[in-house]
Formats: C-alpha cells, sequence, structure tokens
C-alpha cells in the first residue's frame, strides 16, 4: 500500500494522510492508490503540510500500517532512544516496532 | 568575552525583524515553501526527522551564564526540555515549532545570540580550541582572530553562496584541539624564527564522503594580513569550486585536483592583489576586539595543591582535569556522556546548573567542544570538590574524558533526515559495555567516534576507532575503522572489513580493545598500538 506522510507547517508535526485529513497516527493512515501526487500538490497548496511525501507500507494487524523503511517507523513513533518523546511512551515495547 | 556593540545588535535585532516578516508571509500563504526554504535556512532553521530543528552559533564555543540561561529557557519554553550540543560547537533543538522560531530568535538576540549562517554554503560557525584563554600550553589568546573572523564572514556579499558549507578553524597551541586540519581552513597562531607571531594556514581538510586531511598552504601569515589571506583562499575557491555536482564542491575537492602547488599559487597571486586594494580591518578593530578577551581577575594568591581524598573526586581530577595556565586554577570538563546517555544531549536543569556554576566558579564563561562537552574554563582548585559535588549530583560528573566511554555520535536516524542508521543506539551500547566490564580506565586515552551516515558529523574518520552507519538493503549496518585521529598527527581511520549489526558492532569494538591490552607495550595507547602493528592483528581478531 502507498500512505503520505509529511510535517505539519506550523508545528513540524509528523503527520500521516488519512483521507480528509492529516494525523498523528501512522495507524490513521490509508492507501491513497495512485492519487498520491495529486493529493500532494493540493495539501502543500494549502499549507496544511510541509515536506511531503508518498512511501510504501503495509498492515500492521491492530497497529494499523507499518511504513516498510525504519526511518518512516521512526518518524512515526519519535526517537528509540527517548521513550518519554514518543507518541507511546508507557509502552515498553514500542521501540520494537520499529526494529 | 566579546560582547555586542551596537552595529552587531542592530544586526542581529533586524534579522529577527526580516525573518518575523518572512515567517509571517509563510504562515499567511504569501511565500511558497520553495521561497521560504532558503530563508529559513539562512536563521539556521531546518526541517528534521521529527520536526523543526533550529541550529543556535556559538563562536568559538564560547558563552557567559546569561547565555547558557536562555538556552535552557528555550529548552524548556519552546523544545521539550534539552538541547543538544554539537560537533561544531553550537546547540540544537530538536522539536521547534516554525510559528515560535522568531521569538526564539528573539530572546537569542536579546542575550547576544543569533542562529544567523549555521546552515547553507556560507562560512559557517567558527570553532576553535575549547581550551582557549586558559590552556597552559597556548602561545596567545585565538578568540579574538576567531571574533575577526566571525565579523568577516558574518553577511560577508561575496562567501554567501559558496559552492558548498565552509569551515574555519583557529588555534594557538601546539597540540590541536579543534581537528584544525579537518577544516576547510584550519588556522594555527604560531611564532616564527624571529620571535613574530602569524598563521600558519592549513587548506582543503575534511571529513564526508571524502576525507581529506589539510595541508599547509603558507607557514607564516602576519597576523595584520590575516583576512586577506582568507579572503584570497576563499576567492580562489569561490572562482573555481564545483557548483555543478554538490559532492565535489568543497574546497578540499579543488585543492585536491588542482594540486596543493597550483591552487597555492593562485591563492598567493590572490593575496598580492588584495594587499593593493586594503581590505584587512584597522588595527584599531582588532584591539577593540582584544579588549573583550583580558584575563579575568584571577586570585594570585590561589592555592595550588587539591585534596584528593575522595575516590570518585580524585578518579574525576584524574580525567576531566586539564592544566591551567595561572597557578591554583584548573580548566574542568563536563562530561555530557553519562553511561547509557545520549552524546551531547543535558536537559533544561542540567544547562541551568551548568550557567550557575559558571557564575559562580569559572568568571562567568564556559565552553561548548568540538567532542560535545562543556568546559569551565577557569576554576580555583579550591573550589573544585565543591564544584565536583555539585556536578555530580545532578548527573554531570561522569569521570571519563578521552576515553572509550566520551564517545562522539551524531544524531543518527533517530532524528536526522540525512541518516541512514542509528548512533545513539550504538553509542549507548558501547559506553555500558565498557562500564560494565570495567576495562575503560584499563584502556586509557581512546577517542571513538560514530556516524549515522557518509557525511560524517560524528566525525568517524577521526576516531581511534569509528562507526560508521550505513543502510544494508533497509537494515542498519555498522561499519569499523580504526586509526583515525584529530590532532596534531591528524590520520584518517581504515574500514577493517565487512560490517555488523548493532550487537555485533559493540562486540566487534570490545575485540579491538581485546588486541590493544594484549599487544600494548608501555605507554601506548590504543591508536600507537594501532600504528605500529598495523590492521592485520585486528582484523583477525575482529573476524575470527
Amino acid at each position: 500500500m502507498k500512505i503520505l506522510t509529511g510535517n505539519d507547517l506550523k508545528s513540524g508535526a509528523v503527520v500521516w494522510w488519512t483521507g480528509h485529513d492529516w494525523s498523528i497516527h501512522v495507524e490513521d493512515a490509508v492507501d491513497v492508490g495512485d492519487q498520491a501526487d495529486a493529493i500532494l500538490q493540493r495539501e502543500e497548496g494549502a499549507r496544511r503540510v510541509n515536506a511531503s511525501y508518498a512511501i510504501d507500507a503495509q498492515p500492521d494487524g491492530e497497529r494499523g500500517v507499518r511504513p516498510a523503511h525504519i526511518k518512516d517507523r521512526i518518524r512515526a513513533l519519535g526517537p528509540t532512544v527517548r521513550p518519554d518523546l514518543t507518541l507511546k511512551p508507557a509502552d515498553p515495547n514500542a521501540g520494537n516496532w520499529v526494529i | 568575552m566579546y560582547r555586542y556593540d551596537q552595529y552587531d545588535q542592530a544586526m542581529v535585532d533586524t534579522r529577527v525583524a526580516e525573518f518575523r516578516d518572512q515567517t509571517r508571509r509563510r504562515l499567511e500563504g504569501k511565500l511558497t515553501e520553495d521561497q521560504f526554504k532558503p530563508l529559513r535556512l539562512q536563521n539556521g532553521l531546518y526541517l528534521q526527522l521529527h520536526a523543526y530543528m533550529l541550529r543556535v552559533a556559538v563562536p568559538y564555543g564560547t558563552l557567559n551564564a546569561a547565555q547558557m540561561h536562555v538556552l535552557a529557557n528555550i529548552a524548556d519554553k519552546y523544545d521539550r526540555g534539552y538541547g543538544h550540543f554539537t560537533t561544531r560547537q553550537n546547540i540544537q533543538y530538536n522539536w521547534i515549532k516554525l510559528e515560535d522560531a522568531p521569538d526564539i530568535l528573539a530572546d537569542l538576540a536579546a542575550v547576544e545570540m543569533h542562529a544567523i549562517q549555521t546552515s547553507g554554503n556560507c562560512i559557517r560557525n567558527i570553532s576553535s580550541d575549547q581550551f582557549a584563554g586558559a590552556a597552559a600550553d597556548e602561545l596567545i589568546d585565538p578568540r579574538p582572530y576567531a571574533e575577526l573572523l566571525r565579523q568577516w564572514s558574518s553577511f560577508h556579499p561575496e562567501f554567501l553562496t559558496l559552492p558548498r558549507k565552509f569551515k574555519i578553524a583557529v588555534i594557538a597551541s601546539e597540540t590541536d584541539r579543534a581537528a584544525m586540519k579537518l577544516h576547510d581552513i584550519g588556522i594555527r597562531i604560531v611564532k616564527n624564527a624571529a620571535g613574530e607571531i602569524g598563521a600558519a594556514f592549513y587548506v582543503g581538510g575534511g571529513m564526508g564522503r571524502t576525507p581529506m586531511i589539510a595541508p599547509l598552504i603558507r607557514d607564516f601569515v602576519p597576523l595584520d594580513q590575516l583576512i586577506t589571506y582568507s579572503e584570497a583562499c576563499l576567492r580562489v575557491y569561490n572562482r573555481y569550486g564545483r557548483r555543478d555536482n554538490k559532492y565535489k564542491a568543497r574546497i578540499k575537492i579543488l585543492v585536491h585536483e588542482l594540486g596543493k602547488e597550483e591552487y597555492t599559487r593562485q591563492v598567493e597571486e590572490e593575496f598580492a592583489h588584495l594587499l593593493t586594494q586594503g581590505i584587512e580591518p584597522p588595527i584599531a578593530e582588532l584591539e577593540r576586539i582584544k579588549a573583550h578577551f583580558t584575563d579575568p581577575a584571577y586570585d594570585t594568591a590561589a592555592a595550588d595543591d587539591l585534596d584528593l581524598s575522595d575516590p570518585d573526586f580524585a578518579l574525576w581530577v584524574e580525567r576531566n582535569i586539564v592544566a591551567h595556565k595561572q597557578p591554583g586554577y584548573i580548566i574542568a570538563n563536563i562530561s555530557l556522556k553519562p553511561v547509557g546517555g545520549i552524546p551531547g544531549d543535558a536537559s533544561a536543569e542540567q544547562i541551568h546548573l551548568m550557567a550557575d556554576l559558571a557564575k559562580e566558579y569559572s568568571f562567568d564563561e564556559l565552553r561548548v567542544t568540538h567532542a560535545q562537552n562543556i568546559v569551565l574554563p577557569h576554576v580555583r582548585k579550591a573550589d573544585l570538590y565543591t564544584l565536583w559535588q555539585k556536578l555530580d549530583a545532578a548527573g554531570l560528573g561522569a569521570a571519563n574524558l578521552d576515553t572509550v566511554e566520551d564517545i562522539i555520535a551524531c544524531p543518527g536516524l533517530d532524528y536526522c533526515s540525512l541518516a541512514n542508521a542509528r548512533s545513539i543506539p550504538v553509542a549507548q551500547k558501547i559506553s555500558q559495555r565498557f562500564a560494565e566490564n570495567g576495562k575503560t580506565a584499563e584502556l586509557g586515552e581512546l577517542k571513538l567516534k560514530i556516524s549515522g551516515c557518509i557525511n560524517a558529523c560524528g566525525h568517524h574518520h577521526a576516531g581511534h576507532i569509528g562507526i560508521l552507519g550505513v543502510d544494508k538493503k533497509g537494515t542498519e549496518n555498522y561499519q569499523l575503522l580504526l586509526g583515525g585521529c584529530e590532532g596534531d598527527d591528524t590520520s584518517l581511520g581504515k574500514i577493517t572489513g565487512p560490517g555488523f549489526d548493532e550487537d555485533g558492532i559493540v562486540d566487534a569494538v570490545e575485540k579491538a580493545t581485546g588486541v590493544y591490552l594484549a599487544e600494548r607495550t608501555e605507554g601506548e595507547r590504543f591508536l600507537d598500538t594501532y600504528r605500529r602493528i598495523g590492521m592485520d592483528k585486528f582484523k583477525e581478531a575482529i573476524y575470527a
């Protein structure tokens, strides 16, 4: 599947395209098929997102979506070396999902 | 230390106002990202892996307590409670909001700081010896010349769009503590046979994808021609640097391809021409700058002995203290490398504490080192035990300077968009391994440096042991290098062979140190043993 990511223009937060908006949770990401370029052009133009791009991902059971590359999994969770700064600070196993 | 005059302050304040307007226009849609990106980069604002990252300049690594407190306040108010001290003697924040950036720059400007030229193809932060002005082995304080270079290079219209970024270091000791020969220009202040003080110029060094050691192109430039000669070096580079290929655009490539002799010939020709133009700043300006770098009011009656009856304190003194030029004083190194910690990171509370301690014990002065540590440069020996107790209580008492636990590591794939592999977890595991096996003291001086990509922000080429993270078919892989050195006898590390996974590289480092312990002769450092016996025995052990 293809999903879209970028950074929120104002905050810089990593965000994922949900089909109608941007979410900070990768599990909200949807498969955009061959619509990536059109969506990205529209969203960048509307200044909702910055440095956006399409990536490969796959469905991941209860977690929803898992980006194919480790770089995007780190973007999705947060730094592997500071669990307190991730989106799942209370989950001691969250880092394992990245690796 | 240097204090802004009205011109310095006006320039920085004007830039803040300008960037505030640029940011407003971006957020209102009047600037596209393509238009805005070069503007934010000119103010040190990158878009990194998780968020915007702001890189703040710390010229030649020198700070006062008020500035350090503001850095802590920024970490608290605008970021996530910490800052990351870098190998360029700067500080970076990893979680900045674009809409806050103008306010942060205004806070910095209020204490004579900025983020100008911390990005882009321009002359970057001038770096220097972190012990400048305090070191016992120093010829003169190099910082007035670093400051003069800073003023010359800031907003220099000819050098704001160079072929690539440009890094200059200035030192004035025989011992190179600034990796001077691994800069685009390395300047060593020297004394000639006639007893005159001048500058030796090393040009065309650097790490990255094509590491090179800068050759000496002139052994003596009179100090009243320092800027003119620098300008000549830059002009030749600006004229011929490879703008068609960013991977070949650094001056090291130009010097290598032209040849040292031809590059030097052209620089000398340009220098001779520039001498007729009178571009050197007036001596009065240099004297004005120098007046900011006078010695603090040392207590000339300060006791010169230390009570080392506390063994933990004695260990810290043995590892982290450097001789000072003034009897009764020492230079104290604060390691930002606790076992299992993130090299270079400090919490807002720790930054505040270091500022307070500088105010109380070090004449209001701190330094950031290229090894990602902090220095209190002028500490009375009589105050040292109290100082250490306060540091230790705050998690800043690690006694490991220049040991295998004092690891330089770039942010790597945990934070950096350019990285291919994580650096920090490898540093954490190595420091934990050696803390557990108890060999750190036995190994003595051993500089270990880790980069998460070929750009070499973690200086892996210059590590006695270097580690380079690469992407191997989508997984992290770590190459081991041996024999690098950044000091007087600068050398570049060589790759041992095939790479390792994250745990494998930790094992490989331990095996390499095992070879050293087995093979060393009296007084040899790891690097000395490697240079004497060569790579083969290390490879045998590492790949057995």
